[in-house]
């Protein structure tokens, strides 16, 4: 019969446990393979960065006087972030179903709330590692101002939330590897790679311009990266508008899902 | 009046057109040990994951010590706790990582010395710090025992818990079971060995085709469906057959429901003059019990 002594002292305290523990889980979960998963986004970042700014930094300026090198690295940070936030919620859910061990979960009395808020930050961690290790490395090579601090933050949050939620749906409507990798190659890079990583959309023709405006990834990098210069393609406002609508609806979303236990309780 | 551990009731799950629970109604009281037997494909699993609220019942209730599991899922998963057919592990982790992160997800932190119990009584306690990974199968099905345990749920559901565990472990479970049922844990048991089940459990039920087929006290199960059989030797076989035994390979097998209808058997074989020099008596089992209920279901 239970002991008193183990048990914790109220609801509230033992779904706050509930919810740390599945964190600390899901961050240990990457952190165990951390050269996989912190390492090598890293150094594939360090590549883009080396070989664009070897080859554009002297021709090209952003903004009138913004070295090229300056200006993509904060894109190749949120690349970075947004990339590995999704990975991480979706490789998880998808191993874990595959593998059969998401019962210990399902079994467990952790709402959908825990749940969702669990995989979504863990997957945020991973992101904010990752870019921090750009940001870092990118220092030896670039000189990158940091004008507002309070956007790159806001921006690195919730852009990584935002994948980070998207990869929880993806991770549960998806059945095998293979439907990850579709949704990650046809999806995830191409609207990251037409957003304005490398690229200012000023430099696009208006047509151009108008459709990255229809991509919540340009609204992303390019509020992340007036943190760093103070200027950008749109109002941070604006971008900040958009982020946080689409996370909410994401969000809500996947809170449908699970409550119904949607391809997870069959 | 107490609620009962178990209560199930109406319970309905179809996958497509095939319906793997037609219409269960159960109630198991606390303290008891409990069978369920069937089949492959009876829907035992089926049962149990619904109870578990692994899958979603398509009608019917379930509740876990007056839990309603899908109203009340928090208090009803906390009061079970449950041991999966499948040998599912996360090789990410160590053995004793494995179990503190399942504590935590009960709420439960500073559990050590319960998991250390649980290891020991399990006799994992050499291997706690290995992974998950470099575990044998009987292992890994001892660590989910483990997992089944870290919150001291009263409801306790083994699916199939010694498939894959050796002869001396399976003892040392049945012995811990045991314990835990002694401690007022009610316990749920599904398995293939009937002999473990006639051994262990108070009341059975037996599933077939997602409907359960009997369901009494293994005691009543054992007089119900099965007679104990007397066997002879004698001297002339044909007058004992004459007498309404079947002659087999040297023995005369007599079918007997109650003591006095010996007496009266070795007085008439007496008389007849067949002289009884050999006897041995079959017990009921309840494997032969399972096998009539079947065929008569
Ligand atoms: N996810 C599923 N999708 C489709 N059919 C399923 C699913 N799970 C179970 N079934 C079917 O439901 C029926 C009951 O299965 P269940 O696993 O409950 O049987 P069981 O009594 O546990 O059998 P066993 O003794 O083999 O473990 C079977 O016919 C099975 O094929
Ligand atoms: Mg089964």
């Amino acid at each position: 019969m239970p002991d008193p002594d183990t048990l914790p002292g109220s609801f509230r305290a033992s779904i706050f446990i509930g919810f740390r523990t599945l964190l600390y889980k899901e961050v240990l979960r990457f952190w165990k393979v951390n050269f996989q998963t912190v390492a090598a986004p890293v150094l594939s970042a360090l590549l883009f960065l080396l070989i664009f700014s070897h080859v554009l930094d002297r021709r090209v300026t952003v903004y009138g006087d913004v070295a090229y090198t300056a200006f993509l690295t904060p894109g190749l940070i949120m690349m970075s972030l947004l990339q590995n936030a999704f990975a991480n919620s979706s490789s998880s859910l998808i191993q874990s179903k595959i593998t059969g061990n998401i019962i210990f979960v399902l079994l467990a009395p952790l709402s959908s709330r825990v749940f969702f808020a669990a995989y979504a930050l863990a997957a945020v961690f991973r992101g904010l590692f990752v870019a921090v290790g750009v940001w870092l490395v990118s220092v030896f090579f670039v000189d990158l101002p940091l004008a507002q601090p309070a956007w790159v933050a806001t921006f690195a949050i919730l852009g990584g939330a935002l994948l980070a939620t998207f990869g929880i749906i993806a991770g549960i409507w998806a059945e095998k590897f293979d439907q990850l990798a579709a949704f990650q190659n046809f999806l995830i890079m191409p609207l990251t790679m037409l957003s304005g990583v490398f690229y200012s959309i000023h430099s696009l023709p208006s047509f151009w311009q108008q459709v990255s405006h229809a991509n919540p990834f340009f609204f992303m990098i390019d509020g992340f990266r007036y943190g760093f210069f103070g200027q950008s393609d749109t109002s941070p406002w604006l971008s900040l508008a958009v982020v946080g609508a689409c996370f909410i609806v994401l969000a809500t979303l996947t809170l449908i899902l699970l409550g119904r236990g949607y391809k997870l309780r069959g | 009046m107490t609620t009962p551990a178990i209560r199930i009731a109406a319970l309905t799950k179809s996958y497509g057109s095939l319906q793997a629970l037609a219409g269960i109604d159960l109630e198991i009281a606390r303290g008891e040990f409990f069978g369920l037997l069937g089949p492959n494909g009876a829907g035992k699993t089926t049962l149990i994951s619904a109870l578990a609220g692994l899958v979603r019942a398509d009608g019917g209730t379930l509740e876990v010590m007056g839990h309603d599991v899908v109203a009340d899922f928090h208090n009803a998963r906390l009061k079970l706790g449950v041991v999966p057919q499948e040998l599912v592990f996360d090789p990410f982790f160590t053995v004793r990582e494995v179990l503190r992160i399942q504590s935590g997800y009960y709420g439960i932190c500073n559990n050590d010395g319960w998991v250390d119990e649980i290891l020991s009584r399990l006799d994992l306690l050499s291997r706690a710090d290995a992974s998950m990974r470099t575990l044998s199968g009987g292992m890994k099905r001892r660590v989910l025992v483990a997992q089944a345990l870290v919150h001291r749920p009263p409801v306790i559901v083994l699916d199939e818990p010694t498939a894959g565990v050796d002869v001396e472990l399976r003892q040392g479970l049945w012995q811990f079971v045991k314990q835990l049922n002694a401690d007022g844990h009610t316990i749920v048991l599904t398995t293939h060995y009937l002999e473990e089940a006639e051994a262990l459990c108070g009341r059975i039920a037996m599933m077939k085709a997602g409907r359960i087929v009997a369901l009494d006290t293994t005691a009543n199960l054992l007089s119900r469906f099965s007679t104990r059989s007397l066997r002879l030797q004698v001297q002339r076989p044909e007058v004992a057959e004459a007498l309404g035994g079947v002659v087999s390979g040297g023995w005369v097998d007599f079918s007997i429901d109650t003591a006095p209808e010996v007496e009266t058997l070795l007085a008439r074989l007496r008389e007849a003059g067949a002289d009884v020099y050999g006897i041995s008596v079959g017990e009921p089992d309840l494997e032969q019990v399972f096998l009539e209920v079947m065929r008569r279901a």
